[in-house]
Formats: structure tokens, sequence, C-alpha cells
């Protein structure tokens, strides 16, 4: 006759805390399906040799996050008015505790997402991973980029000093140089003929609302597209559509793998 | 015998495309009115044509059978006493509508309808405000007596006192003399015809010349009058270099500068509004200005590039 062992305190108390923590994300997940959405989203599978350069999407989801928590911080203080533009700009980096980091934050780390989304498509184009069935995703990368460029557009005359009065006239007008529709894209820009206070607070709309609404929803379809499609493996990959499979390299040896041009035998003749 | 052929010929469409016509114009001529009625027209005979065109496909409904089967004998027997004829007298026989093509298309018709009544004020607010009801702003540039003939000045003045600063611009202007009875002034914008930056007078100001700058007090506020001696006009963010007449002498400029249309109001130098010069020949009362719309800066007027910019928005 087996005896059996009441389990000892400890083992209750891990038990009774596991169960504790539990049992909200079970509540969640059976009423949701999120968690094991999530689960998807993180532990998706994804080709054994991808390398450093794939996390540039990643890096420039992460700036962009920066950008619009640290956008929406900095509209509590800002005042998109000719009069007052310059002087809460003032007041943040001067006077509001830490604003000087949170205005540098976002200053610097417009150019940072830019900077990313750059190297992320280099990645994207010297990697042939816009190819079928990935080009949709292409597209949809490339609009991203032209709404960041658009972000720092609009974003540059939100301190209203003369560089950014100026640098926006200079670029109002550039697009109003454009054939056919040019004259109107600029006066839409401008809000009428001439630059005023009207100017400033459509910029504001653009640059906090519309824009990051319109890149957000990007982002979305972009994320959708590459869970969907897979992540592609490295030019060089072993593992890569239609190649031989190998036998795995020695962890020795991993990542001293010479790239083996298709079609060549690799000098083994 | 009836030939097959397609939907008889409808004036629906006429009036539809009359409708956005009027709408069109009417965004040139009077936004409030005209283009409400023409978008009204368009609408109610758009509504016809729609109907019009697809009254036959809606007349081909299909004939649908109401399901029929014979009751296997387990199921007969299944059922209670009394209850073996159909609790409900199967449809009449003939053409009938599908109730969930009718929900289909209720749905995707008041939808569209409420995404339309929805859609039209936020678009329309969002675009068209900068482009109807463009006035100018006439602007008291202070008594004639302030300038001498022949003498220049950068004058700076409020276009708009009550937008504020914001509206701050700038001109050259130079008094002519008067010519047959006829009062001339050099009016010259300071926004750069390459684009849009301040253009600056290249030569002494002030205190330099030994003059003292002036400020008159208009209806415009405070105008500021720095007496000046130019050698020409240059732009300080790409070079551009222009004489004074304004015409380009260097750089990416495309044309003239612009020039101010002026009054005298009282023996008071009142601007009008602003053209566009794409040059002049000679000077001061003798010039012969070619004068066309206000364009943007960068935006040729002139030239066989004048033909990328065939439609300019509308300006005061």
């Amino acid at each position: 006759m087996a005896i059996r062992r009441s389990p000892s305190k400890a083992q209750v108390r891990r038990e009774q805390m596991l169960a504790a923590v539990n049992y909200p994300i079970d509540w969640l997940e059976e009423r949701s399906g999120l968690v094991g959405g999530v689960r998807y989203f993180l532990f998706r599978n994804v080709p054994s040799d991808i390398n450093w350069m794939q996390t540039l999407g990643s890096a420039a989801l992460t700036a962009f996050i920066v950008q619009a928590v640290t956008g929406v911080i900095l509209a509590m203080y800002y005042r998109p008015t000719p009069n007052e533009a310059y002087s809460s700009i003032q007041n943040i980096t001067d006077h509001v505790t830490m604003g000087w980091l949170l205005r540098g934050m976002h200053k610097w780390g417009a150019s940072v997402f830019i900077i990313l989304m750059f190297l992320h498509m280099g990645r994207v184009f010297l990697f042939g991973a816009y190819k079928y069935p990935r080009e949709l995703n292409w597209i949809v990368g490339v609009l991203i980029l032209v709404l960041g460029l658009t972000e720092g557009f609009t974003g540059y005359l939100l301190p209203w000093d003369q560089t950014a009065y100026w640098a926006s006239v200079v670029g109002i007008n550039l697009n109003g140089t454009a054939p056919f529709l040019g004259p109107w894209l600029a006066q839409f820009l401008r809000s009428g003929q001439e630059i005023s206070g009207d100017t400033l607070s459509r910029f504001y709309s653009l640059h906090m609302l519309v824009i990051p609404g319109g890149i957000i929803a990007l982002i979305t379809l972009h994320l959708y597209l590459v869970v969907r499609l897979g992540v592609t493996s490295p030019p060089w990959s072993k593992e890569a559509a239609g190649a031989e499979v190998v036998e795995e390299a020695s962890p020795l040896r991993a990542g001293l793998t010479r790239p083996v041009p298709h079609g060549s035998t690799g000098g083994r003749d | 015998m009836r030939e097959e052929h397609g939907p008889s010929p409808t004036i629906w469409p006429l009036g539809f495309a009359v409708g956005i016509s009027v709408a069109l114009v009417g965004l040139i001529v009077n936004p409030e009115w005209i283009s409400t009625i023409g978008g009204g027209i368009a609408i109610v005979f758009g509504f016809l044509w729609a109907r019009d065109a697809t009254a036959e496909m809606r007349a081909q409904t299909p004939v649908v059978q109401a399901e029929v089967r014979e009751m296997t004998p387990a199921e007969a027997a299944a059922l209670p006493a009394g209850a073996g004829e159909a609790a409900m007298a199967p449809p009449p026989p003939g053409q009938r509508y599908p109730r969930s093509r009718f929900l289909e298309g209720a749905t995707l018709g008041l939808g569209g309808v409420i995404g339309a009544i929805v859609t039209v004020p936020v678009v329309g607010v969002a675009l068209l405000p900068p482009f109807i009801r463009q006035r100018g702003h006439t602007v008291d540039l202070g008594p004639l007596d302030a300038y001498p003939v022949g003498k220049w000045f950068i004058a700076t003045f409020t276009s708009d006192p009550g937008e504020g600063e914001v509206s701050r611009r700038t001109a050259f202007v130079r008094n002519n003399g008067v010519t047959n009875n006829v009062p001339s002034f050099t009016i010259i914008s300071n926004r750069c015809a390459h684009l849009g930056c301040p253009v600056q007078a290249n030569g002494p100001t002030g205190a330099i010349l030994g003059e003292k700058n002036v400020t008159e007090h208009t209806a415009n506020g405070a105008v500021l009058l720095r007496p000046v001696v130019p050698a020409g006009f240059g732009c300080p963010c790409h070079g551009g270099q222009y004489d004074t007449e304004g015409n380009r002498t260097a750089g990416p400029p495309v044309r003239a500068l612009d020039r101010y249309s002026f009054d005298i109001k009282n023996g008071r130098l009142t601007l009008l509004s602003t053209f566009s010069v794409s040059h002049v020949v000679g000077t001061g009362a003798q010039a012969k200005i070619y004068k066309y719309k206000l364009a943007n800066p960068g935006d040729h007027i002139d030239g066989p590039e004048e033909w990328f910019y065939p439609l300019q928005p509308p300006h005061h």
C-alpha cells in the first residue's frame, strides 16, 4: 500500500500563488483569446539564421513609440497659438520639471526614428526581403516612411522661432512648385494665402493627430503582414527556399559560415 | 420581335453632370449658395440615375421556391397527432424579394447615407476654408509727406492687426513723383520669388545714412519706415539677387519680385493687393511692368514652364 504524502506547506503555498497569478490571465484569455494571440505573436517561428540586422524594424517601432509618448506629454504644456507657442516651448525647456529632457528626447528621437526607418529599409532591400510575396509590405513601409518625413516637416514649425518659421515658409513654397496641384497643396498647407496662426494650429493638428493616426494604422498593417508572411532568411541562408538542406554547422563555427552563392559548389569540386 | 438592347437612354446623367458643373463653378463664384445648389442637383439626379440604371437588375429577382421535401416515415411518425400539416401556409408562388437581400441593401444604403452626411462637412471643412473667402487687406502706410520723392524706404507693417505680429510684412517703397497728374510709387514685396524668404535691401540704412527711422501711426498700427539706399535686393536663404525694380539679376528666382498695387486715399498711401511680375522694363514712373495674377513663389508665370501651373488657387 502506497503511502500518500500530503504536500508540504511550501508546495501548497506555491500552488496557491500560481493560481492567484494565473486566475486573471485565464479570465482574460477565456473571454478574449488575447493571451493566446500575444503568445502567438511573440513566440512564432522565425528562421534560425536571422541576425541583428533584422531588429532594425523593431528599433524603428520603438523609436516611434518613444515619439508618440513624449509627444503626448509635450502636448500637455505646448500651446499652438502664434503668441504663446514660442514661450510655451521655452517654459517646457526651462521650467517644467525634466521638460528639457522630454523635449530633447522628442527632438533627437525624431531623427533617430527617420534614420532607423532608412536603415531598416536598406536591410530589407539588401536582403531582398521585398520580393514575392512581401511586395505589399514594402509599399506599406514606403508609406510609413513618407508619413514619418511629413511628421518631421510639420513638427519643425511648432517651436515657432525664426528657423521654424522660415524653414516652413520655404518648405510650403517648395510644395507649391510641384506642377499642376502644387499651388493648391501650398495654399492648403498654409491654410490660406499667407502664413498665419491657422497655419500653426493646422500643422499642430496634422503633426499630433492626423499623421500619427495614419502611421499607427499602417504600422498595424505592416506588422500583420510580417506575422502572416513570416520573417525572411538572410540571402546567404542555407535554409532559403529551394536550397539544399544542409547539416547544421557545428556550434563552434556558428556565425563563421561564409555565404555560398546559389549555383556554385562553394569551391568543393 | 424585340431585340436585346441596353437600357434606354435617359436624361438623368445629363442633369447629374449639370449639377456637378454648377457645384464646381460655384466653388469659384459663390461656394456657399451656388455650390450647395449644384450639389443638391447632382445628388437628386445621381439618385434618379442610379435608380434608373439598376431598375432592370432590381426587377430580376430570383424566384425562390419554398423549401419542400417529403418527410421520412420516421419523421412523420414523430409528429404529434394533429400536427401533420404545415404550421404556416407555404409562400405563394411567384416573384418574391428575399428578405436577406433587402436587409443587405438597407444596411449598405443607410450606412452609405449616414457616412456621406457625416463625411461631407468633415472633408469640406478640412479642404475648403483655405480656398474660399480669402480676403485681402488694405494697408494704411501713412501720409504721402512721409515719402519724399526719389527716396527708398523699408516699410514694415501688420497687414491684419487683428491677426497680430504673425501678419507683419515688409515692402520697399519709393515715391516716383507725380507724372501727368498721376502719382507714381514703386512698391516691391520682400517675398522672394524663389521660395518666399525675406529679401533684404543691399545698401546702407538709417544710422549709416545719417537719417532717422520714422514710425507712422496708422489704421494698421505702427508702420516703421527705415530710409535705405539700395543697390538692389538680395535674399539670405539661397542667394537670389534683384535690381531696384525687382528684376532677377542672379540666383534661383524664376521671376521678378511681386509688387503691391496702391491707392492714395485722403492723402495717405494705401496698399491694396499683391500681384506677380515677370519682369520690368525701364524704371520708376516710366517702368513697363509685366503684370500677372499673384502666384506662389517658385511658380513660373511666363514662358513654357507656365503650363505647369494652369490653375492658380483663388486669391483675393
